[in-house]
């Protein structure tokens, strides 16, 4: 090494010295007309994207602010949405719960069902299925969300029927499952629609972290003569946590927000109910859409006062989501 | 392990393993079973029966591969079979899903239908069309990329040739906060504005909203397109003594022009189908209207919605709202093959 570099010396002593000439070109470079205006466009672009973010969040709390102080009952904790009387009551305790308890329920069917078809996918399947199935699956990550809302409303909800007098036949007695025989437009339904619209992004974020397993690890695996289901236990999801749970955030970000499948499926009431199975209740984005029609100009800043709870939940989830990657990142065996 | 010399007396290596066709044959036996039994019962629901079945399957695999082959391996054959269960599981519904708005869809979908309004005919009556939903939708996607593509590449390309210092982290930092943004949220931003300003609803503030909705995502595929181009070949052009600016131009943007496209249409297929921002913003229109930039304008998604929600459940209405959704998700796809298309053709070469 010392021998080659003392041979060819001009070329890596100038590494110390030419920062000054490097930075003497850059700034003459920075001052052609063509850079300057370019540097400037691009500068500019983000700096736009910084202002709009930090324009969304001053509108919002300004239109809120409105709302809120003309509020006659309390905000947090009312169970009431007459946002067009005067003196309006409103309050979003239903809106938090529906919201709560539908992204909950989507999450427990789809998280392990969305991970095991994306083992499915790299370990499981034939390949010349696994290949097609995949592109598939991209695809139907595409479909617009108020085609889910028209197919759960027309399709998923009369198909619900069944599985709801089963639930309220045997699980009733929980009170969580119990059924007074109403169209099965209730959060469960809901929650059924948004873990079959979220399905495909988690599987797909999912298959990609997992086809990135090292081979190296599960050939190991194998060679110390573990079964599949082990290499997939010791192997393949430890390495692929990290990703998994990004995924889901992601998956819970669309759930949260998600508005015409839950404005199409539910039928909304201001009431917090005990079973999952009988209508009532709604979500943030639900009521927006179901209450803007009839909205006065009033009303209208109460409803954006309850997108800004919207969207500072979504804020702190992907928040969430950073940390917990942040941190499993150095955990994680892909650094090992 | 010990079964293995009991149950294999030929001196062979491997351990007794259950033939090829157990599990079907167990899954065969299974249904029946459990359709016996139900019959037997009188139980009438069909999840009743098919749970049955499935718990005979899970246990009858646990047991007899237990005997046979080991507990290990019962736990894998376990986990083989549910990994199978979830998928078919999920197939179920997207398939549905896929085939109704088919097979719903073509009943009204023609040319008439393409090329029409709703002008005169009333929501619950036959008849009628999508034209000036898809004219609202077009124009409003169309101002939406206008806006949001250039701006997403640029700020890409600040991000990966500039960026540098407490800048570049934020706007790193707030495009993935953007990213989340719920697109409901983005409308009533600028629902927020127009309240303020004293602004009827127009289809221009939609396309605001979808232009907001559209950056990050244009920024993020972007900046992974960029970060792909080599250095190399910056440094040569540099070398020749091109500028910078020309070189960003000439150089590295027509290295990764496939990759940028693709993630332009991909995020433009995503805002053709958003509903909610659309629905505050440019409230729905029976009625033509090609002007974006005055009075309420019609888009496709929200022509769905409201052939569902205004219609009080007749037949025509939902005719028209799949025909609709076919028409939607055709275009969706159209991009989506459309992008992945030019992502193969323009794919960048590796090295040699």
């Amino acid at each position: 090494m010392d021998i080659t570099t003392k041979n060819s010396t001009d070329n890596p002593p100038p590494a110390p010295q030419p920062t000054a000439v490097e930075q003497k070109r850059a700034s003459r470079g920075a001052t052609r007309p063509g850079d300057r205006i370019f540097l400037g466009l691009s500068r500019g672009s983000g700096i736009l994207l910084l202002t709009i973010m930090a324009a969304i969040a001053v509108f919002l709390t300004y239109r809120a602010t409105l709302a809120i102080s003309k509020d006659e009952g309390n905000f947090l904790t009312t169970f009431e949405w007459n946002a067009n009387l005067n003196p309006p009551v409103f309050g979003i305790a239903v809106l938090a719960f529906g919201t709560v308890v539908s992204s909950i329920i989507a999450m427990v069917i789809a998280v392990p069902v969305a991970v095991a078809i994306a083992l499915f996918l790299t370990h499981y399947a034939p390949r010349r299925l696994s290949g097609p199935i995949a592109y598939v699956i991209d695809l139907l990550a595409a479909v617009p969300s108020i085609v889910y809302g028209l197919w759960g409303a027309l399709i998923l909800v009369p198909n619900m029927n069944g599985l709801f007098g089963w639930l309220n036949d045997y699980l009733g007695w929980t009170g969580i499952f119990s059924w007074e025989e109403g169209a099965p437009r209730s959060m469960l339904t809901v929650g059924v629609l948004l873990a079959i619209m979220i399905l495909p992004v988690i599987t797909n974020v999912s298959r990609e972290v997992f086809r990135q397993t090292p081979r190296m690890n599960e050939e190991a695996a194998l060679a110390l003569g573990a079964t599949r289901w082990e290499v997939v236990r010791m192997a393949v999801l430890p390495f692929g946590r990290s990703g998994v749970i990004s995924a889901s955030m992601l998956g819970l970000g669309r759930a949260l927000g998600e508005t015409m499948a839950v404005a199409t499926v539910l039928s909304p009431s201001f009431l917090i109910q005990g079973s999952l199975l009988n209508p009532g209740g709604g979500t943030f984005a639900q009521n927006i859409a179901a209450k803007f029609g009839e909205a006065s100009e009033y009303g209208r800043d109460a409803l954006i006062a309850s997108g800004l709870v919207l969207f500072v939940i979504t804020l702190l989830v992907n928040g969430a989501a950073r940390a917990i990657i942040a941190r499993r990142a150095e955990y994680s065996g892909a650094n090992a | 392990m010990s079964t293995v010399v009991a149950a294999k007396p030929t001196g062979s290596l491997q351990g007794a393993r259950l033939p090829k066709w157990f599990p079907y044959a167990l899954a065969a036996g299974s249904v029946a079973l459990g359709i016996g039994i139900s019959f037997a019962a009188g139980l009438e629901s069909n999840i009743q029966w098919g749970l049955i079945a499935a718990i005979l399957f899970v246990v009858g695999t646990y047991v007899i591969a237990t005997r046979v082959e080991g507990k290990r391996q019962a736990k894998d054959r376990i986990a083989t079979s549910l990994v199978w269960v979830a998928f078919l599981l999920a197939v179920v519904p997207l398939v549905s899903l896929v085939w109704v708005t088919v097979a719903r869809g073509v009943k009204v979908l023609d040319i008439y239908f393409l090329s029409h309004s709703m002008g005169v005919v009333a929501d619950n009556e036959p008849g009628g069309g999508i034209y000036h939903a898809i004219i609202g939708s077009l124009e409003q996607v169309g101002l939406a990329t206008v806006m949001g593509a250039p701006i997403g590449v640029l700020t890409a390309i600040y991000l990966v040739e500039y960026g540098r210092g407490k800048l570049a982290k934020a706007v790193t930092f707030f495009v993935d906060v953007m990213t989340g943004i719920p697109s409901i949220v983005a409308g009533l931003f600028i629902l927020s504005l127009m309240l303020q300003f004293d602004m009827q609803p127009f289809g221009f503030a939609g396309s605001l909203a979808l232009a907001i909705l559209m950056m990050p995502v244009v920024v993020r595929s972007t900046e992974e397109m960029l970060k792909l181009v080599p250095n190399e070949l910056r440094e040569a052009s540099l070398a020749l003594g091109i500028p910078k600016w020309r070189t960003i131009l000439k150089v590295v943007l027509p290295t990764a022009i496939g990759g940028i496209t693709t993630g332009i249409m991909l995020a433009v297929a995503r805002i053709a189908g958003e509903t909610a921002p659309v629905l505050l913003l440019v409230f729905g229109n029976p009625f033509i209207n090609n002007n974006p930039f005055e009075g309420a304008q019609a888009s496709l998604p929200l022509y769905i919605y409201q052939q569902y929600a205004n219609s009080g459940g007749a037949e025509a209405a939902y005719d028209r709202a799949w025909a609709a959704s076919l028409t939607l998700i055709a275009f969706v796809m159209i991009l989506n093959l459309g992008a992945r298309g030019i992502a193969r053709w323009k794919a960048p070469k590796t090295g040699r």
